[in-house]
């Protein structure tokens, strides 16, 4: 494993940074938010994001795709990261579509990727349930079989992009209970399935998130998604490369709100001098530089882990997201501190990387969750 | 250079004629490996005769010159001849700060004489060298140093007082910073200079810590007599040698740090705490020390993981990044959490000092854990290298 990024990779990093500095600016996710935007994200972009390659980068070319890796995607993660882009690379690309790549059936991966590598179709992932917390095997949905497929019960919380995907992964329980990792099972549901409903949660990051009801919702037989009770171990390997991914957006992020607050202490003059002559604001500076050091060599280490399928990715997945959930949570309130009270106002973008920060920690498990994964991952 | 293949097929059967059968497995750390010099003993003399045949090879500073006594390899012949010796399990033939301190320092600095003179002795182990540049009064303020030199005639007379002089009691010669100019700007009155340690009016005293003895000296300098010669580049140019010098420091210490990390041979925190506290289920039960041992083996592999990135990004070409700057303070910051970690885990087993009702290992721990205190200071306090960072890396204003 090479801790570098190849040719390819600095071209395509240098790709996205250029389009996201054009076209996807950190003031859109004001707009957006502000005008209460119906989609919340950008259609056009996204049909140009995908006329790039990026929304297939993981698809296999059989199904339109690139067939390229996570360290490949992670990449032009990091850089619309940068400036918060909200289109829907979590819920359609590494959640929905990656199900349906390393869980689907032939006809359902014809079905859907395509029009997914197109930037046509959305799809996302429900997991988590209220009181669930950051455990996946914690559901309680139930999905019932009786002769003419599947009927539900439960309600799924804070589905990105639930209100405008196309199909939705639902992981439900078809046997066992609690936490049981057997019984768990994952369904490809149509948005259109009769019953569903779907309404929009509003968190503090602005981004799309939803509650799922599933009460009496039926799909056919054919919605099984991978092996009738053993999803669980599907899920987590989605929900970890789903992670990684994620990882990368948050060191964009925290990148561009260190490097803005870096750009403040050059030139906030004080007391006659730059703000960043001062000691006390130079190694809380310097200490920070590090932590965004090592979160990055954690993430590059991370989604190459999943590119080689090397049996410590999860612990990997789980360094990167303890480093970057506590590395982006860092550099958002030290940025706040040091642009001193105009880092409160709305007026200024630090709120919204603050915000970001949060919901990005507590997505997939905090810090402190990842690290006692670590430590059960390595028998302890 | 000849193929690599047989480059390596070569090294292999001269490893397999010359080295000591007797040394297969044997260590080379700081405190057991072939430091050489004058005073040095050779209990096994199969260390010696390490030390010869691979001096007669110039394989003991392998990259450096053969007209100095080196090998005169390649990089990559150099990184093979390492390789080969960690396959044979062989421990490097000698080591100490001619080689990774002095000897670099005067490759660049150093006039064709003082090369032959030094390097060469180096090179075969015959002289050892220690590092004078603290004084009492010029600990992180290296620069305010006020050991003064004086011309007189060929000769320079020193007087003054260095402190933390690792090894000073075993070294032949010093490398040091003089004052020769005490009215110019304090960085541009300083001179590097090399003495013996046997002149005259030199004299040495260990200093012992608070973990017990120490390579440490006080080196007590009155009316030395060194000849003007010996001085290294320019005269009142010393301070840039000085920072050519730190730089490899710095990276020693680094590497020493790194290498540490990575090595299956420490004995993990988890296996320590599995000894010392209640485990349920296989795991710990105190949810509060699992966390505290989990993020100090995942901080160290962030860390091994970046030190992982600088080398692979060197290897591919690019200029070092700023990631290696971070080296020396997060390192040593972090065998220094890890070994309050491991003093909690070990708990009131941790605080013998000698004797009965500890065993070595908690001895020996009590002692890493108060001298690991020491990490962030010495070679350039945390808190300098952070101001540095904050200047170099971040571009902040002075």
């Amino acid at each position: 494993m090479q801790l570098v990024l190849s040719e390819d990779q600095e071209l395509l990093a240098k790709t996205a940074l250029d389009f996201a500095r054009e076209h996807a600016p950190v003031s859109r996710v004001r707009e957006l938010r502000d005008r209460d935007d119906a989609t919340g994200f950008s259609r056009a972009l996204w049909k140009q994001m995908a006329e790039l390659g990026w929304v297939g980068i993981l698809i296999p070319e059989a199904y339109g795709g690139a067939g390229m890796g996570l360290a490949d995607l992670a990449v032009v993660l990091e850089a619309l990261g940068r400036n918060l882009a909200p289109e829907p690379f979590l819920s359609t690309v590494l959640l929905g579509a990656q199900a349906v790549a390393l869980g689907g059936s032939e006809a359902q991966r014809r079905a859907w990727l395509p029009g997914v590598a197109a930037g046509q179709k959305l799809l996302t992932l429900a997991w988590q349930e209220l009181g669930s917390r950051y455990d996946l095997c914690r559901i309680a949905t139930w999905a019932e079989q009786d002769s003419a497929g599947w009927r539900f019960t439960g309600e799924k919380i804070q589905v990105p992009d639930a209100h405008l995907a196309d199909a939705i992964v639902v992981a439900a329980r078809t046997g066992g209970s609690g936490s049981d990792a057997a019984g768990i099972t994952l369904f490809l549901v149509p948005a259109d399935a009769p019953g569903l409903a779907v309404t929009r949660q509003k968190r503090i990051d602005s981004r799309n998130a939803g509650l799922v009801r599933l009460d009496g919702v039926r799909v056919p037989r054919e919605a099984l998604l991978g092996e009738l009770g053993g999803g669980a171990e599907l899920l987590a390997r989605v929900v970890d490369r789903a992670t990684a991914g994620l990882c990368a957006e948050m060191l964009g992020a925290a990148s561009q709100v260190f490097d803005d607050t870096l750009q403040y202490l050059k030139t906030r003059v004080q007391f006659g001098v730059p703000i960043g002559s001062f000691q006390a604001l130079k190694h809380r500076a310097a200490r920070l530089f590090m932590e965004i050091e090592l979160a990055r060599s954690a993430v590059m280490a991370a989604v190459r882990a999943a590119d080689a399928a090397d049996a410590e990715f999860p612990a990997l997945v789980s360094l990167a997201k303890a480093r970057c959930s506590d590395a982006f949570v860092l550099a958002a309130n030290e940025g706040v501190q040091m642009f001193g009270g105009v880092g409160m106002t709305d007026e200024y973008d630090l709120g919204f990387y603050m915000k970001r920060a949060r919901v990005a920690e507590m997505s997939f498990g905090d810090a402190a969750w990842h690290r006692d994964r670590w430590a059960r991952l390595h028998g302890y | 250079m000849p193929d690599p293949e047989s480059f390596r097929q070569d090294l292999r059967r001269w490893l397999e004629a010359n080295a000591p059968k007797s040394l297969v497995g044997a260590p080379g750390t700081e405190l057991d490996g072939t430091w050489g010099g004058r005073k040095a003993s050779y209990p096994d003399p199969d260390r010696k005769r390490w030390l010869d045949v691979c001096a007669e090879r110039g394989f003991t500073a392998p990259e450096w010159p053969k007209a100095y006594g080196g090998g005169g390899l390649a990089r990559e012949e150099a990184k093979a001849l390492r390789q080969e010796l960690a396959r044979a399990k062989l421990p490097p033939p000698l080591i100490g700060f001619g080689l990774t301190m002095i000897g670099p320092v005067l490759l660049q600095f150093g006039s064709e004489e003082q090369k032959r003179e030094h390097l060469t002795r180096i090179c075969r182990g015959e002289i050892r060298w220690c590092q004078g540049y603290s004084e009492p009064g010029a600990g992180s303020d290296l620069a305010g140093l006020q050991t003064r030199a004086v011309l007189e005639g060929d000769h320079y007379r020193i007087n003054g007082q260095k402190i933390w002089t690792s090894y000073a009691d075993l070294a032949d010669w010093m490398f040091l910073l003089v004052r020769t100019d005490p009215n110019a700007k304090k960085q541009e009155g300083i001179t590097f200079i090399l003495m013996d340690m046997e002149t005259p009016g030199v004299s040495v005293k260990p200093i012992k810590l608070i973990s017990g003895s120490s390579p440490f000296c006080e080196t007590f300098i009155s009316d030395a007599r060194v000849p003007a010669r010996n001085v290294v580049g320019r005269v009142n140019g010393g301070w840039t040698v000085a920072k050519a010098l730190l730089a490899h420091e710095r990276t020693m210490i680094a590497d020493a740090f790194g290498a540490a990390q990575g090595t299956g041979k420490r004995r993990s925190l988890s296996d320590w705490a599995r000894e010392y506290v209640d485990c349920e289920d296989g795991r710990l039960a105190d949810a509060a020390l699992r966390q505290r041992t989990a993020q100090v083996e995942m901080d160290a592999r962030a860390f091994l993981l970046t030190t992982q990135r600088a080398r692979d990004a060197a290897k591919a070409g690019h200029a070092p990044g700023p990631e290696s700057s971070i080296f020396k303070v997060y390192g040593t910051e972090l065998n220094q959490r890890r070994m309050e970690l491991l003093v909690s885990i070990a708990g009131p087993q941790a605080l013998g000092w000698e004797g009965a009702g500890f065993d070595d290992r908690e001895l020996d721990l009590t002692r890493q854990w108060l001298r690991s205190r020491g990490n962030s200071i010495e070679g350039g306090t945390s808190e300098v290298q952070l101001n540095i960072i904050a200047k170099r890396v971040l571009g902040l204003p002075d």
